[in-house]
């Protein structure tokens, strides 16, 4: 099919294109590649700890007693879940900077890697709201009774939550946070608006260069499937690791 | 080298074109009716959207030349026009996937891009530059070393500014922009230090600038003067032929200088903005030859 | 933060509606309708489809949530003509507008996402509902078209509209083609006037009201048509 229709158009197939050299003069078509794989793994890597620890921190608030902390989460959650990730990227990049004293805006403005710092945090911002509703239902659908018993013992609310809540409540929403763990690496390609060099960026990059269209974006096709096919397996290894006997799987 | 085409369009002239004779790109026009001009949303002047975000520019007046020969050859005086946003990182691909039949643009005519596309005539000459902030004192591509440069995504101004990167050890930062007005607004919010385009280009930002005091341009080239072209698809001989015939009768005729005049020496929309640039030499050479060379030493006289 | 100019936004709010929020609102109607179709074909071949029909859809499924919106945009907008081609048996690539390249690309890749929430609920349908279908003289197919389609739509339906909220702000992703849809129109006046403070403020404010209003409705929505068990 490829074939026939490269043909009609006069498209030109040239595969040994990854290991010809980049006209950006260090390395080639292949490494530019790798650099974004690389780029994008880092990214997610950093983007997921803040999107766990925040949305950690948030879920457990929304299932405080009381009005003020559940509300506050709940306005957390709607706030970054109700704007497209692109728009929330654009408010941190170009937006934030310019409601901060000018001092404060140029040298944010003139960080090496300003891409990377708002990538990261403007998409763990963005993932922590989704981990927190994870937290605060998988909590919510602990029995009852595992509350009651910890505060029987005489654990605090505090001693409650770190060692009898959260620890449950993540081995159950292990496989949703898993997905939401890949969605991170998805959303890090929403980075190149802001100019990260993640992998989108570079295999279209690669189109740019070398017009080979269809070559570069099959690269990095097959690159999201390996990582989606490794972080799967990993998971489902860490699942069986931290599995409570006798609890959980229905 | 230019004769084969211009003879080729002579033949067809005389003999008008059966629908069932003709190929490629004007089998396509004829039997869709419609011809499909891609165009940028800011290159200015070349091709822009003006205040009623319609498509405006020195590059458009060029093509619609080319669209009323296409017109009298088909004897479609109702020929529909469309035309598509595209961007430098996307219109060779959308050129061979047939989403687009003329590129109205900016676009480089050169060795690796003719591998994949076909250009018409030059229209433009322009050297590879860069603007910064007056503020910041950078005149030379050396001063640029260790700071984060922009450039528009698609573009051989980026490869240039890789290369000189790499060759130079300069410990760039380089930004690809989506377009050439999300590259300058890097410049202007301090996102980047510099800008890498085509002079012209950037002349024409920098004087639609909110302070164009505030920017001056680099002393020193990241190229020779490199050609423009209109971009059409590779292996189309009679669009070609066709294309070159109506671009080159226009480069020689008065009205060819009356439209440069129009978009380089006179107040252009949407502010009346005036880019006060004379043909340089090279264009005087280049109108008074038309040629669709990609080499930029051919134009140096 | 020098002069914040609330006049250009309201002389834009024209061309910000009128032309960018019109094409987000047909795109993402018209592909969440395409994607729960194609999503719900899906669905059923996945669960009562051949071996080989059903492989194939579920590699299908798996394939286009592994890979990440902005690719698939990028891989759909260049390939789309040619797909046309392909499928038209023409001589040459078919000519395919932005609108109906986005909307190819977002009924595609929705539809994944779409048919895994028809097969949760497909399956969460007893399973004697489609004997007592078929006791009753249906083919499976009547069966799943007049017994359990219609009850998976009424206990799905608040999550189909969430997954379309989600689609809508989505949409906002054809800002890499250059399209203008809302986001696209706000950053083309941004970006010409110099006013990207005002123009990405209030592009983001409008988006959060639009979801927000529409995710309470789904939750008025929820309570409503919860089916009594």
């Amino acid at each position: 099919m490829h074939r026939h229709q490269g043909r009609a158009v006069g498209y030109n197939w040239n595969w040994g294109i990854f290991w010809e050299q980049s006209p950006e003069g260090n390395g080639t078509y292949l490494d530019m590649l790798v650099q974004g794989l690389g780029t994008t793994l880092l990214t997610a890597a950093l983007a997921w700890i803040i999107a766990l620890v925040v949305g950690s921190a948030v879920g457990v608030l929304r299932t405080l007693p009381g009005r003020t902390a559940p509300l506050l989460a709940s306005a957390w959650i709607e706030l970054f879940r109700n704007m497209p990730l692109l728009v929330q990227l654009f408010l941190w990049y170009f937006v934030f900077p310019d409601l901060l004293p000018t001092p404060w805006a140029i040298w944010l403005k003139q960080l090496p890697n300003a891409s990377f710092v708002t990538a990261v945090i403007g998409i763990g911002f963005f993932m922590s709201a989704r981990v927190a509703v994870q937290i605060s239902s998988g909590i919510e659908a602990l029995p009852l009774g595992q509350r009651a018993a910890a505060t029987a013992l005489g654990l605090t609310s505090a001693q409650t939550y770190r060692y009898v809540l959260l620890p449950m409540a993540f081995r159950i929403i292990l496989p949703p946070l898993t997905s939401e763990l890949l969605n991170t690496i998805k959303n890090t390609s929403v980075a190149l608006t802001i100019g990260l060099a993640e992998l989108t960026a570079r295999a279209r990059a690669v189109q740019e260069f070398s017009f080979q269209v269809f070559e570069a974006f099959t690269a990095a096709t097959l690159a999201y499937l390996a990582i989606n096919l490794i972080a799967t397996l990993a998971a489902r290894w860490l699942e069986s690791r931290v599995r409570v006997p006798g609890y959980g799987k229905a | 080298m230019r004769l084969m085409p211009l003879m080729l369009a002579a033949t067809m002239l005389a003999a008008p074109a059966m629908a069932a004779d003709l190929t490629g790109t004007l089998q396509k026009i004829k039997e869709t009716g419609t011809i499909t001009l891609g165009v940028r949303d800011s290159s200015i002047p070349f091709s822009y959207l003006d205040d009623q975000q319609k498509p405006v520019g020195y590059a458009i007046d060029i093509c619609y030349k080319i669209v009323d020969a296409v017109k009298q050859e088909l004897k479609l005086p109702d020929l529909k026009v469309q035309t598509v946003s595209v961007l430098s990182s996307n219109r060779i691909p959308l050129m061979a996937n047939g989403t687009i039949d003329l590129e109205c643009g900016s676009t480089t005519n050169n060795v690796d891009r003719q591998k994949q596309v076909a250009f018409t005539n030059t229209h433009y000459l322009t050297a590879s530059m860069f603007v910064a902030k007056k503020a910041s004192h950078l005149t030379t591509i050396e001063s640029l070393a260790g700071k984060t440069v922009v450039s528009t995504a698609g573009s051989t101004n980026i490869v240039q500014l890789n290369q000189a990167n790499a060759t130079r050890k300069l410990g760039i930062t380089v930004l690809a922009a989506k377009d050439h007005a999300e590259a300058f607004l890097m410049v202007e919010t301090d996102r980047a230090a510099a800008f890498v385009m085509d002079d012209i280009i950037l002349a024409s930002f920098i004087a639609s600038a909110k302070d164009p005091s505030a920017y001056a341009l680099g002393d020193e080239a990241f190229s020779l003067a490199e050609p423009y072209g209109i971009m059409l698809r590779k292996d189309d001989v009679p669009f070609k032929a066709l294309a070159d015939k109506a671009t080159s009768d226009l480069y020689l005729s008065p009205e060819g200088k009356a439209i440069y005049a129009k978009w380089f020496q006179a107040p252009i929309p949407p502010k009346g903005l005036n880019l006060n640039t004379p043909m340089s030499k090279g264009m005087v050479h280049a109108y008074a030859h038309p040629s669709d060379n990609p080499d930029p030493e051919s134009y140096v006289e | 933060m020098s002069n914040f100019d609330f006049e250009i936004i309201g002389r834009s709010l024209g061309y910000l509606f009128f032309e960018g929020m019109r094409f987000t609102l047909t795109l993402t109607f018209l592909a969440a309708i395409g994607g729960v179709i194609l999503g719900t074909g899906l669905a059923i071949i996945r669960l009562s489809g051949g071996r080989v029909l059903s492989a194939v859809a579920a590699g299908y499924v798996n394939l286009v949530r592994a890979l990440p919106l902005v690719l698939v945009i990028f891989w759909f907008y260049f390939l789309v003509p040619y797909l046309g081609q392909w499928l038209t048996g023409s001589s040459r690539p078919i000519h395919v507008g932005g609108f109906a390249s986005a909307l190819i690309t977002f009924i595609v890749f929705e539809a994944a996402y779409f048919s895994e929430i028809m097969r949760a609920g497909i399956a969460s349908i007893p399973r004697g509902q489609a004997a007592a279908g078929l006791a009753l003289g249906l083919t499976p197919l009547q069966s799943m078209r007049y017994v359990i389609l219609p009850q998976v739509f009424r206990i799905m339906l608040p999550v189909l509209l969430t997954q379309t909220i989600v689609l809508f702000q989505d949409t906002s992703l054809v800002y890499v083609l250059s399209i203008t849809d809302f986001l696209g129109a706000a950053s083309k006046i941004a970006q010409r006037d110099g006013r990207l403070v005002e123009m990405y403020s209030f592009a983001a404010l409008v988006y959060f009201i639009v979801s927000f209003a529409a995710s309470r409705g789904v939750q008025r929505l929820r309570a409503l048509i919860a089916v009594p068990r």
